[in-house]
């Protein structure tokens, strides 16, 4: 047996490294995740601080100045970075606070969907007799209509607009969660610590949230972040429809829609809304390929 | 009066015409006793010890007799009084360490945890008590243990954090369901020594599943052996292994690789465990038995006094040799 001074006489660098810290380890290695964090980190600061960054108010239109092209082409202004639209009002500007309206539109429709979705799929895995299987078979039913059918019905029974996009898009994205949170919450329940635990005397609720939802989190964490994008994706494509938000507010699936007809005479007032949405997309989709590196034991020593 | 005491309890999954999983099982375990249930996979070892413990789930059913720890009826045990209890006075070490503790939290929060849920400490009290049980289940370097999670912990030191986790609330009867199956051979003798220390220190009593009989002849006074949901045999533990009256105890005891040095190939037991459809009408062990005769193929034996103990079976085997051996009981 160790003695008393062993004990007291631990090295401080033998104790273990915080989670966080270790998270973080793996999450650097892969640098297409830290190059996705960066970007993201840039799309956040444009969207907090929008009235600063951007150069002229979104709506302000120079009637002067109609279709210009970006700075950097012959008959660009510099006052006009990426140049303007039909209506003359800067691209630039629009896109900056457009970042605001689609990482509004990703977050707010991630959370609608994974809290009553981790929820769900709790119950769904806790009570496998009656409840688990209808709340199932609820979803089944949801994942067999297309994704964007379901939302474009919903935004029609609800009405276009902001609110409506977000609900249309946390409903449909509801089912992934609800499938995860119970096939991981199945799997969890298996385990000794599960008995052990309701052999201590938790409860059904401690046990639903203390014990076993923690060791759930790292599929719905990747899932959560990978369903960002697809939100901002899905936000972009019912602008485009003319179903989510509408102008003149500066929404990118909005701008694409009504610079359409300018495709062949401005492309960059079609272009760039597309190539921001595409590089945002981009960049969340690999930090989740890095969260889920990070977040899966699985993989974790897998190079 | 025992400490544990569970009377024809039989477990059935389905509906009550299943073939039942435990079937008619007598038990008891006095306090400071150490009980040692062994019995091949699939007999029944574990779900005795799940329906003790009121862990069997919806399509299970358990009937009994009597089935009272610690003068408690736990067939009728409800919500608090039971939580009380149970991890309290009853607790129960799994066999496999690595999923026995939850991945997300700290050893320490994991401890204290039980011991704020049972001995109403908290803060300070709880982590002081916390770091006690460590050094007692002999981690070294316990107080930087309090912060590791279970992943930074090998397997025989995870199984020391869960022994220290049931043995918080002192408990008067420690469940070890096969404690170091999951274990190598040299961590297995260290957690087998820990546990009967603690098992004299604190005076508790020990039910030991297990199906390595060594470990059996060197801890257990008593030995229940099982099959197909039946004990077929009880005994003390010296005699049962020198004289046993089952020829199922003899053919477990047979099949220890050291009782067949020198021999070609390894004695086994032909056939496999009765399953759902294929029970035979008589004694459970009739078609793999090598003494049987006809009247063991048509009635089932019951649970009889033997001389040094009790055995289900109507030839048991060493009776008269041992009668002589030890005339008085």
């Amino acid at each position: 047996m160790t003695t008393e001074t062993a004990i007291a006489a631990v090295d401080p660098s033998t104790l273990y490294p915080s989670p966080l810290k270790e998270f973080w380890q793996h999450f650097a290695r892969n640098k297409g995740a830290v190059a996705g964090l960066l970007f993201m980190l840039l799309i956040v600061f444009c969207a907090l601080f929008a009235p600063w960054v951007a150069p002229h108010d979104p709506s302000e239109q120079f009637r002067d100045y109609l279709l210009t092209p970006p700075s950097w082409l012959e008959g660009g202004q510099l006052q006009f970075l990426l140049g303007t639209d039909e209506l003359g009002r800067d691209l630039l500007s629009r896109l900056i606070h457009g970042s605001r309206l689609s990482l509004m539109i990703g977050l707010a429709s991630v959370l609608m969907s994974l809290i009553p979705g981790i929820f769900l799929g709790l119950v769904g895995g806790f009570f496998p007799r009656f409840i688990g299987p209808a709340i199932m078979r609820v979803m089944d039913v949801m994942l067999a209509l297309p994704s964007l059918l379901l939302a474009v019905a919903i935004v029609a029974i609800l009405g276009p607009g902001l609110i409506n996009t977000v609900i249309a898009i946390a409903v449909v994205s509801l089912p992934s969660y609800v499938r995860l949170t119970r096939a991981a919450v199945m799997g969890e329940l298996n385990r000794d610590y599960v008995t052990a635990a309701r052999l201590a005397g938790a409860g059904l609720f401690r046990l639903m949230f203390v014990t076993v939802l923690p060791n759930c989190m790292a599929p719905l964490i990747v899932q959560a972040t990978l369903s960002f994008s697809s939100a901002i994706l899905d936000a972009a494509a019912l602008g485009f429809l003319g179903l989510g938000v509408q102008p003149p507010t500066p929404e990118w699936g909005t701008m694409l829609a009504s610079a359409r007809d300018y495709i062949e005479r401005a492309w960059w007032v079609v272009s760039l809304p597309g190539l921001t949405i595409l590089l945002s997309v981009l960049a969340i989709n690999l930090m989740g390929d890095g969260l889920r590196d990070a977040l899966d034991p699985k993989l974790k020593n897998a190079v | 009066m025992s400490l544990l005491n569970i009377k024809n309890l039989s477990v059935r999954f389905g509906d009550a015409n299943a073939v039942p999983v435990v079937d008619g099982l007598d038990l008891t375990v006095d306090k400071g006793e150490v009980l040692a249930i062994v019995g091949e996979s699939g007999s029944g070892k574990s779900v005795t010890m799940m329906a003790l413990m009121g862990l069997i789930d919806a399509p299970g059913i358990i009937k009994a007799d009597a089935l009272t720890f610690d003068g408690q009826d736990m067939l009728t045990l409800k919500g608090k009084q039971r939580r009380q209890i149970v991890g309290k006075d009853l607790a129960m070490v799994f066999q496999d360490p690595m999923t026995a503790l939850n991945p997300s939290y700290t050893v320490g929060f994991q401890i204290e945890e039980v011991i704020r849920q049972h001995l109403g400490l908290s803060g300070k009290a709880a982590r002081q008590r916390a770091l006690e049980l460590l050094e007692r289940v002999e981690i070294p370097g316990a107080a930087s243990r309090l912060h590791a999670y279970p992943h930074q912990l090998s397997g025989g030191m995870s199984q020391r954090v869960a022994i220290a986790m049931a043995i918080a609330g002192e408990p008067k009867l420690l469940i070890a369901d096969e404690p170091t199956t999951a274990l190598d051979v040299t961590i297995q003798a260290q957690i087998m020594d820990l546990l009967l220390d603690l098992q004299r220190d604190q005076g508790m009593a020990l039910v030991l599943i297990t199906h390595d009989l060594a470990v059996v002849a060197e801890t257990a006074n008593r030995v229940c052996v099982m099959y197909a949901g039946q004990a077929v045999e009880v005994g003390q533990v010296p005699s049962l292994f020198d004289a046993p009256a089952h020829p199922y105890t003899e053919a477990l005891l047979a099949a220890i690789p050291e009782h067949s040095q020198g021999a070609k190939r390894l004695a086994t037991l032909p056939g496999i465990v009765p399953g759902r459809y294929d029970r035979p009408q008589g004694c459970l062990l009739s078609p793999r038995c090598p003494y049987v005769q006809q009247k063991c193929r048509d009635v089932r034996p019951s649970l009889d006094p033997s001389v040094l103990g009790e055995v289900r079976c109507f030839f048991p085997l060493n009776q008269t040799v041992t009668a002589t051996q030890e005339p008085a009981r």
